[in-house]
């Protein structure tokens, strides 16, 4: 049977000191690991709270003051704490180098860094929460947010110092996939999961500085009452959402696009078949990062910017609609005939088709000028945010833990219980958030702390969902964490997958690779080669 | 770390040779001072846009600038960016002393370009030519005159901040050069924090004509 390497990038070299100062890609995306695992932790039980706030109309159990701190700190903390950063640094961190055949990333010092600076940020973001929690929304709105007595500066602050934790993530993947891949691994014979990261990174490096001269904009703004913000001073409260949107539109597709490349993994390996269209869909994923600076406006229809404006950024936002679907159709094609094996991480694959589509579908109503008029603000907004965030980006990435979860600690977690799990946070999602599209479209507005009582129904029902969906992770947590200790031992390559990462050693040495692997065939051609597979069916 | 296989000792583990190092520490660079140029990109969106709206208030106001201070310093930063090209030219040809002259002058040109800033922030500040609420000058026609002095102390203090980790930077670059880092073969330090240096002067270039020119 397959046994555990004696010596692994977990166990060489040992003691608190050699983690904390390590420059290796696989321990720096492990270290990412727990401590976004910590924010979203922290972030899914103030949206459990939320929830159970809504439950029924009036105050349950906290005050309004209270609520507006928590759905702020659920998005500031989701958003920039997690999901940002979620896919590329810890899987990206962990899987990039390994896929292109390569010892580490181009900066291993910067990377180290970057993880420190997301410390740092998250510091910041932690002492907001004690220190008078914002109450602005995770978008921190001029003029509420230079207004408000609660702590936008230290939040801001945290999200300023985030960003150049991206941006280091993203100079380092783009440098280390233009340089650093193995002999012989043409552009066309990436993984897709590289591609999709290389679409981040350019998103990550472009959008991001934008980002950090708004927020340092605000801080000032705040601080100072120069009035660039301020129309009574002359300044313009819009342009601080121009500026906003310019980076924060971009940025779901940072969250987004990574994900997509896993998906287009886990269709592939779970199918047993070569990927369709593998150049349409590396090409749509840099399709998809131009499109996204292009159509910021969609999010201020109703925000006073002018007609004609309104009228292009709504046109441009359909084209989004192109690329997605020309990954999602490719997808499809891909299981059409394979033999499709429905092990976890293709379970979560699945859900991503099912979710991220109604997500996409509803982004293209939000797109059309006169009904987002109508459902501008409302749950309608929230659930399809969520749809495509949670249904897209989360799935996807749950998909990548428990596809590359062998490779990283050498053993497998229980698919019984991984397939129970899968199933409620699958069902808990969808009673969650599904709900929610019924409840925008009759006009319930988002962010409110109070509702009618004809919108009661709805929310308790989101409520109930909420519950499943947190039992869900709760079981995750703990078979994740059991499969440590006891999980069977995995092998080289538990799911015949023919990409680099699963040539080497379950958990790799130190340096990856005995030798640098050579590129001898596309990293889909199930059709020419047999992969040999290290761990059978039960 | 030294490798027993005969590769020179500056040469990182995870490269296959020296030039994949070069190649990839000069890649690096380029994107970050893409990140730099949209990082301030911002800030030129907010100057058209508020120029745009008061162009008359941007005109009255930047009299008020001194022409002599700004032409002044952007003699100073182009020279400062000659030498450190000399700097780099020397290091590629092995030329310890001349390196560590012309960084030295480097970074006092950058010291001077703070220098004068000093004196043109104080006399603003003196008489109250200054942003948003700060502001109490009385000589400027119009509504908001403020709003000039706003997008100046941003533009230019957030290049002068720039200034100055570039001086920090070119510090140790000096001490590294004292200590022989560098040598005709690696120089890549020095090389792209030129590149870096260059950047802070044309941003200047851009900021010197907006602002003290718009006339
Ligand atoms: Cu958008």
């Amino acid at each position: 049977m397959n046994e555990l390497p004696t010596k692994s990038y977990l166990n060489d070299p040992k003691g608190l000191k050699s983690w904390l100062l390590t420059l290796d890609h696989k321990r720096i995306g492990l270290l990412y690991l727990f401590s976004i695992m910590a924010a979203f932790a922290l972030g899914g039980i103030f949206a459990m709270l939320i929830r159970l706030e809504l439950l029924s109309p009036g105050k349950d159990f906290m005050e309004a003051d209270t609520y507006n701190q928590l759905f702020t700190l659920h998005g500031a903390i989701m958003i920039f704490l997690f999901i940002i950063p979620s896919i590329p640094a810890i899987l990206g961190n962990f899987a990039l180098p390994l896929m292109i055949g390569a010892k580490d990333v181009a900066f291993p010092r910067l990377n180290l860094a970057s993880w420190y600076i997301y410390i740092l940020g998250s510091a910041f973001a932690v002492y907001s929460m004690v220190a008078g929690a914002a109450d602005t929304g995770w978008t921190f709105y001029t003029p509420y947010s230079t207004e408000t007595t609660t702590s936008v500066i230290s939040m801001t602050l945290g999200a300023f110092i985030l960003g150049f934790s991206s941006i280091f993530t993203g100079l380092n993947f783009i440098v280390t996939i233009h340089k650093l891949r193995s002999p012989g691994m043409s552009w066309f014979k990436m993984p897709l999961f590289v591609w999709g990261l290389y679409a981040t990174a350019i998103i990550q490096v472009l959008a991001t500085p934008v980002l950090g001269i708004t927020l340092l904009l605000l801080i000032i703004e705040r601080v100072a009452g120069i009035g660039i913000f301020d129309p009574a001073m002359g300044g313009d409260p819009v342009l601080y959402q121009h500026f906003f949107w310019f980076y924060s539109h971009p940025a779901v597709y940072i969250m987004i696009l990574p994900g997509m490349g896993i998906i287009s993994e886990l269709i592939s390996v779970f199918s047993n078949k070569k990927i369709f269209g593998y150049k349409a869909i590396a090409f749509s994923s840099l399709g998809i990062a131009f499109v996204s600076f292009l159509v910021w406006g969609h999010h201020m229809f109703v925000s006073g910017q002018s007609e004609l404006a309104a009228m292009i950024f709504s046109f441009l936002t359909f084209f989004v609609g192109i690329p997605s679907g020309i990954k999602v159709f490719n997808w499809v094609t891909t299981m059409y005939r394979g033999s499709i094996s429905l092990k976890t991480p293709m379970l979560y694959a699945l859900s991503f088709l099912f979710l991220f589509t109604i997500g996409g579908l509803t982004g293209i109503f939000l797109g059309a000028l006169s009904v987002d008029v109508h459902l501008h603000d409302t749950y309608f907004i929230v659930a399809h945010f969520h749809y495509v965030m949670m249904g897209g980006t989360v799935m996807a990435f749950l998909g990548g833990v428990h596809y590359w979860w062998p490779k990283i600690w050498g053993r497998m977690y229980s698919e019984l219980w991984a397939r129970i799990s899968v199933a409620l946070i699958f069902v808990g999602f969808n009673v969650t958030f599904f709900s929610q599209f019924i409840l925008g479209s009759q006009g319930m507005p988002r962010r409110y702390y109070n509702y009618l009582d004809q919108y009661q129904p709805l929310h308790a029902f989101s409520t109930y969902g909420s519950w499943i969906l947190g039992l869900g992770f709760v079981i995750m947590a703990v078979y994740l964490v059991h499969s440590l200790f006891k999980g069977r031992v995995a092998g080289s390559n538990p799911w015949g997958a023919l990409t680099f990462e699963w040539t080497t050693a379950s958990p790799p040495p130190h340096e990856n690779f005995a030798t640098i692997p050579e590129t001898t065939h596309g990293p889909y051609d199930f059709d020419k080669i047999v992969p040999k597979r290290t761990l059978t069916e039960d | 770390m030294a490798q027993a296989t005969g590769q020179p000792h500056f040469l990182q583990h995870h490269f296959t040779d020296v030039e994949q190092q070069r190649e990839s520490a000069k890649l690096g660079m380029w994107i970050f001072l893409i990140t730099e140029v949209l990082l301030f990109g911002g800030l030129f969106c907010a100057y058209a846009i508020y120029r745009s709206w008061n162009p008359d208030i941007f005109h009255n106001a930047h009299v008020h600038l001194d022409i002599f201070a700004g032409t002044l310093n952007t003699v100073v930063l182009i020279t400062s960016s000659v030498t450190m090209a000399l700097a780099i030219r020397s290091m590629q040809l092995g030329n310890r002393p001349a390196t560590l002259k012309f960084l030295i002058t480097t970074l006092l040109l950058a010291a001077v370009f703070l220098v004068v800033k000093y004196f043109e922030y104080s006399h603003k500040i003196h008489l109250g030519q200054l942003p948003g609420k700060f502001y109490t000058f009385g000589g400027i026609e119009g509504t908001n005159p403020h709003i000039f002095f706003s997008v100046y102390f941003l533009m230019t203090g957030l290049h002068g901040f720039h200034v100055l980790a570039g001086m920090g930077v070119i510090t140790w670059l000096i001490v590294r050069t004292q200590r022989n880092a560098f040598s005709a073969e690696y120089y890549t330090p020095v090389e792209m924090t030129g590149l870096y240096w260059h950047l802070v002067d044309l941003i200047w270039i851009f900021l010197f004509p907006l602002f003290y020119l718009v006339g």
